[in-house]
């Protein structure tokens, strides 16, 4: 079986993020999963069970002081090395803003076939097979991956593999000596105050979102409230955290995060063009806004033209009730 | 240290290292800025069946927004300090020249198009390669381009062109300063926004957070054909033929345009109904 490197995210505390099991689930699908990091130095035999839980057969760790102090730099080099010992079929990298900076970087640095984006991987007679989702997604793109060896970046929470077995991984740990690389440094991550333990907004099934039309922060309250009835995460339109009413972190559309949930719940959004191109594969869509010409209802399944406090306030009420019978 | 232009047949050389850097310099930068012409994303966009890329005939170009604010960007560090010369660096069909041309009349100084055959359907290596070598080639402080695209959308070619030249990315900036020979600024990083900076020279990309683009006035307008406008091909900048593709289109297919749905007018009860709805889809 071939070997399918995947970048994992691990924070400075060492949990994993973003969308690393899903990424080890296809890659498990479609040879052997070998899980790759950039790690403080002492941080690997934590790492290892952990990604091992999630059915990676071999971890490769490159220790560094500057793991979380580097952009993108430590990443690269890590994944460089693990390419030359595993010659692997391709490496899978979250398509997120680091991962994209990561993913550019390797291919330029290894020559190798970069194939970015894509929503779906499978396999077929002739090879890996990518899907991408074009055009704010009106359209499907199917391609085969060319030459030996591809770096593939994939969608956050587009890929659906069961999770693999958990596996004893086998750990390689290699030093990593950073010094004079070409990368910016990273400063620290403004916190970003996390007051509920709602899903990660990338990879969530459900999306409860709210735009301009909810008209102050506190009454984006509602969103929140709404987001935590349905167990959904919470995002916003970029109006919303222009206004200062959501963090930009919770931004759905071009320049914030693209999101493919199961059900996306759009409250006061108008849906400008570059709204819908963050959130128009979801598989359901509802509307909740007063004014009847917003161009959000015409890509809704269900939409409602109405006052959001007065819908919203009676649609908890509702949820509230059939959870109690 | 600015990256120097690169020996050529007039004779001209590079200073050796150690030479005077832009901090010592104070002042003189120059910008690299990365425009491109898309199709109007106002208009429908597909892909050619027959060849499997974006069709750029189906919808009326336009100079890609994005680019439109990088370059705002140099121009607002120009007003600041009239010393700075910004250059639009662009690569696409012939035809583009009127859409770049639109960068002369907002205030750049100058453009230089890679125009080549060879490049139609170039992937993001073969882009970040062209690219990177058109400028190696050119002196500069900063190469500052827009974080996506809205037709590929891949968002990944400022920090190809980074690995390109050796030289350290700051992607998708929320803002961007330069002092003392340092670029830096807020990254919209995954885990939150993150302070980032590096020595110049450097790549950066910047978001649509940053200032809308200004308009070209009519003095803009007509000094902009008199402006210095360099056309250059794959083999003046020592960049050879045609490169394989990364991967081969299989199919395309146009996912039923996204119809309207149900749409009610809440007379009262649309709270309660939406949970019906909800409930009957197994969403709640």
């Amino acid at each position: 079986m071939s070997h399918i490197l995947v970048l994992v995210d691990l924070s400075p505390a060492g949990e994993v993020r973003g969308d690393a099991a899903a990424l080890l689930a296809v890659a498990a699908q479609l040879g052997t999963p070998v899980a790759v990091a950039a790690i403080h130095p002492g941080a690997g035999e934590g790492a290892a069970a952990l990604l091992g839980g999630l059915g990676a057969q071999h971890v490769y760790l490159a220790e560094t002081e500057q793991a979380h102090t580097l952009l993108s730099l430590p990443q690269v080099e890590a994944l460089d090395g693990a390419v030359r010992h595993f010659g692997p079929e391709a490496v899978l990298v979250s398509h997120t803003h680091n991962g994209q900076d990561v993913a550019g970087r390797l291919a330029v640095r290894l020559g190798t076939a970069l194939n970015v984006d894509a929503v779906a991987l499978a396999r077929d007679e002739s090879g890996l097979v990518a899907t991408h989702s074009v055009f704010g997604g009106s359209t499907l793109v199917e391609a085969t991956v060319r030459g030996a060896r591809s770096i593939i970046t994939v969608r956050p929470g587009t890929l659906d593999a069961p999770a693999p077995p958990s596996a004893a991984a086998e750990a390689i740990v290699v030093p990593l000596r950073l010094d004079g690389v070409p990368a910016a440094q990273l400063g620290t991550v403004e916190a970003v105050i996390e007051t509920s333990n709602r899903p990660e907004l990338r990879t969530a099934s459900k999306v409860v979102s709210g735009g301009r039309g909810l008209g102050s922060k506190e009454n984006f309250a509602l969103v929140e409230q709404l987001a935590d009835t349905l167990g959904a995460a919470v995002g916003a339109s970029r109006a919303a955290v222009d206004s200062g009413y959501a963090l930009q972190t919770r931004q759905v559309g071009q320049t914030g995060v693209t999101v493919s949930p199961d059900l996306y719940l759009a409250l006061g959004i108008s849906g400008a063009i570059q709204h819908r191109a963050g959130m128009q594969t979801a598989k359901v869509i509802v509307a909740i806004d007063k004014d009847e010409d917003a161009p959000i209802f015409e890509i809704a399944d269900y939409g409602i033209v109405g006052d959001v406090f007065t819908v919203v306030p009676q649609l908890i009420d509702a949820i509230g009730a059939r959870q109690n019978s | 240290m600015r990256n120097q232009r690169e020996p050529d047949d007039d004779g001209g050389t590079r200073p050796p290292d150690g030479a005077p850097d832009t901090e010592t310099e104070g002042g003189n930068m120059r910008i690299l800025v990365l425009v491109k012409e898309v199709p109007d994303t106002w208009g429908e966009r597909r892909i050619d069946p027959a060849s499997g890329r974006v069709d750029r005939q189906s919808s009326s170009p336009v100079l890609d927004e994005i680019g439109e604010r990088a370059l705002e960007v140099a121009l607002a560090i120009k007003d600041s300090d009239k010393s700075t010369e910004v250059v639009l660096v662009s690569m696409g069909p012939a035809s583009a020249t009127k859409s770049i041309r639109k960068g002369l009349a907002m205030g750049a100084s100058s453009a230089i198009h890679l125009v080549d055959d060879a490049l139609v359907g170039a992937d993001l290596l073969f882009t970040a390669e062209a690219l990177a070598a058109l400028i190696g080639r050119e002196a500069f402080d900063l190469v500052l381009a827009g974080n996506e695209s809205t037709d590929g959308r891949g968002g990944i070619v400022p920090a190809m062109i980074a690995e390109h030249l050796g030289m350290p990315h700051l992607t998708f900036m929320d803002s961007l300063r330069i002092e003392a020979g340092q670029v830096s600024g807020m990254r919209n990083g995954d885990h939150g926004p993150a302070e980032v900076s590096a020595h110049l020279p450097a790549v950066a990309s910047i978001t649509e957070r940053l200032p809308d683009p200004r308009f070209p006035n009519f003095k803009g307008l007509m000094t902009a054909k008199k402006k210095p406008y360099t056309t250059v091909s794959l083999a003046e900048i020592g960049v050879g033929g045609m490169r394989e593709a990364a991967s081969t289109v299989i199919s395309s297919k146009e996912r039923p345009a996204r119809s309207a749905g149900v749409k009610v007018v809440d007379s009262g009860n649309a709270g309660r109904e939406l949970a019906d709805f909800l409930a009957q889809n197994r969403l709640i």
